[in-house]
C-alpha cells in the first residue's frame, strides 16, 4: 500500500489540481468549460464525467501501450476515448436523462476535450496504469474543480441560485438587486476562468 | 514481436474496431428500453405540464398520465378523426390529446417551431370552448441561456393561461400570439415577450399561432 501511495505517485495526483492545472496552466478544454457553467449541476456532471473518461482511458491506453502500433497510436486512443464516451453517454441517458438533455451535445464534445488525448499521448504511453489511473483522476478533477468554481459564480450572479435553488433573496431584488445577464453569456465564462488563472498563479508563484 | 509492420498495424485496427463494435452495440441494447422509457416518460411530464400538472415525481407521472389523457387522437387536415388512438407516438399526423381534468375535457394539441438557434417544441392546452387556453408547456433546442431560454420556464408559460385564441369576431384565424416585451395592445390575444430575447419570442408566436391555425378544422368540427 505504501507504495501505491509513494510520495511521487500523491504528486502526480495533486500536480494538476493546482501547479499544473489543465486549465488554468495549460490552458485545455476551454471550450467546454465555456458551455457547461452557466448552471452549477451541469457543470458538476460535466466534471464527473471526464474525470470518469481520463481515468478510464488513460488506463487502458497504459496497459495497451506496448501493443500499439506506433504509426496509429493516436487513432487507437481517439476509439478508446470515443467508446468510453459513448458508453458515459448512453448511460447518462438512461439513468440521469433530465442532466442528458441539459449537457446535449457536450457529452459527445468530451471527445475533441484536449485534456483527454493529451493526458494519453503525453501520461498513459510512458507509464503503468496505476500512475496513468491517478493522472487521469488528477487531471480530471482539476478540471473539474474549475467547472465547479465557473459555474457556481456564473449561476450564482447570473440567475440568483445554485443547483436551481434560489439563494439570494426577494428582498434584495426588492431593493433593486439585479441578476446580472452578462453572467450567461459565454464571454463571461473566459473572463472569470481568466481570473481564476490570475488568483492561482499569483499564489503559486508566492510560494 | 514487430509491433510497426503493416501486417500488425492492419491487424491491431480490425481486432480493435470489432472489439469496440461489439461492445458499443452490446452496451446500447441492454439501455435501449431504459432511454426509450425516460424519452416516453418526459413526453408525458410536457403534456401533463401544460395540463398545469407540473413538478410530479418519476413515480407518479404514469398514473397521472393514465388518469389524465383518455385518449390520443390522430385527425386529418380537415378534423375528422382517423384512427382514436395511437397519436402519441404518431411523427407525421396531425395529433390531440383528449383530456380530463376535474371533470372537465381539455383538448392538448403539440406544436413546433422554430426559435432563434433551433427548434421549439410545445404543447397547448384548451377548454372544450377552443377558445380559452387552459396551459402552455414549451421548450427549446438551444436558446441563448438566461434570454430566450426563459420560454422553458413556468413563469413565462403562465402568461398564457386565460387567453384566448381568436379573436372577436373572427373563428377561422388564430390570433394568439406573443408581442414585445411591453408592447402588449390586445390583452385578450397577445401575450407580453421577453426583454432580450425578441427573435426566440417571435418563433414562439409563429409556433403557437401556426400551430393551432393547423387545428381549426378540428375545432369547428367539435364546437
Amino acid at each position: 500500500m505504501s507504495q501505491l501511495f509513494s510520495k511521487e505517485n500523491k504528486e502526480i495526483f495533486s500536480s494538476p489540481l493546482n501547479l499544473n492545472n489543465p486549465v488554468t496552466v495549460q490552458v485545455l478544454g476551454i471550450c467546454s468549460a465555456l458551455a457547461v457553467t452557466v448552471q452549477l449541476e451541469p457543470a458538476i456532471v460535466m466534471g464527473l464525467s471526464v474525470t470518469v473518461i481520463t481515468a478510464f482511458a488513460n488506463v487502458i491506453i497504459s496497459l495497451l501501450r506496448k501493443t500499439v502500433p506506433n504509426r496509429i497510436r493516436i487513432i487507437v486512443q481517439l476509439v478508446v476515448v470515443a467508446t468510453l464516451v459513448t458508453l458515459v453517454s448512453q448511460v447518462l441517458k438512461a439513468y440521469a436523462y433530465d442532466v442528458s438533455v441539459q449537457l446535449s451535445v457536450y457529452v459527445g464534445l468530451i471527445i475533441t476535450n484536449c485534456i483527454l488525448m493529451g493526458r494519453l499521448e503525453a501520461f498513459a504511453m510512458q507509464n503503468g496504469p496505476w500512475a496513468s489511473f491517478l493522472d487521469g483522476v488528477g487531471s480530471g478533477l482539476g478540471y473539474a474543480w474549475i467547472l465547479v468554481a465557473v459555474g457556481f459564480v456564473r449561476e450564482l450572479f447570473g440567475a440568483g441560485t445554485l443547483l436551481g435553488i434560489q439563494v439570494i433573496p426577494d428582498v434584495c431584488y426588492e431593493w433593486g438587486y439585479a441578476n446580472n445577464g452578462m453572467m450567461t453569456m459565454p464571454a463571461m465564462a473566459l473572463i472569470i476562468v481568466g481570473c481564476i488563472i490570475w488568483a492561482t498563479r499569483a499564489i503559486n508563484d508566492k510560494k | 514481436m514487430n509491433t510497426n509492420s503493416n501486417g500488425y498495424t492492419i491487424g491491431y485496427a480490425a481486432v480493435m474496431v470489432i472489439i469496440v463494435a461489439f461492445l458499443l452495440a452490446f452496451v446500447s441494447s441492454v439501455l435501449k428500453p431504459t432511454q426509450d422509457k425516460n424519452v416516453e416518460l418526459d413526453k408525458k411530464k410536457q403534456i401533463l405540464a401544460a395540463l398545469n400538472q407540473r413538478g410530479l415525481e418519476k413515480d407518479s407521472i404514469e398514473a397521472t398520465y393514465e388518469a389524465l389523457v383518455k385518449s390520443d387522437l390522430i385527425i386529418n387536415e380537415d378534423g375528422s378523426v382517423k384512427a382514436e388512438n395511437g397519436g402519441f407516438n404518431e411523427k407525421n399526423d396531425l395529433v390531440v390529446y383528449v383530456c380530463e381534468v376535474e371533470g372537465a375535457k381539455k383538448y392538448v394539441f403539440p406544436v413546433t417551431g422554430k426559435g432563434l438557434w433551433g427548434g421549439l417544441w410545445g404543447y397547448i392546452a384548451l377548454n372544450d370552448d377552443f377558445q380559452t387556453v387552459f396551459g402552455v408547456y414549451m421548450s427549446h433546442e438551444s436558446e441563448t441561456a438566461g434570454l430566450g431560454s426563459v420560454i422553458a420556464e413556468e413563469k413565462f408559460q403562465k402568461k398564457f393561461d386565460g387567453k384566448s385564441v381568436f379573436a372577436e369576431g373572427d373563428a377561422e384565424h388564430v390570433a394568439l400570439t406573443v408581442v414585445k416585451a411591453g408592447k402588449v395592445a390586445n390583452d385578450a390575444v397577445e401575450v407580453d415577450g421577453i426583454t432580450g430575447a425578441t427573435l426566440t419570442c417571435n418563433g414562439v408566436a409563429a409556433m403557437v399561432n401556426g400551430g393551432l391555425q393547423q387545428y381549426v378544422n378540428f375545432f369547428n368540427v367539435n364546437k
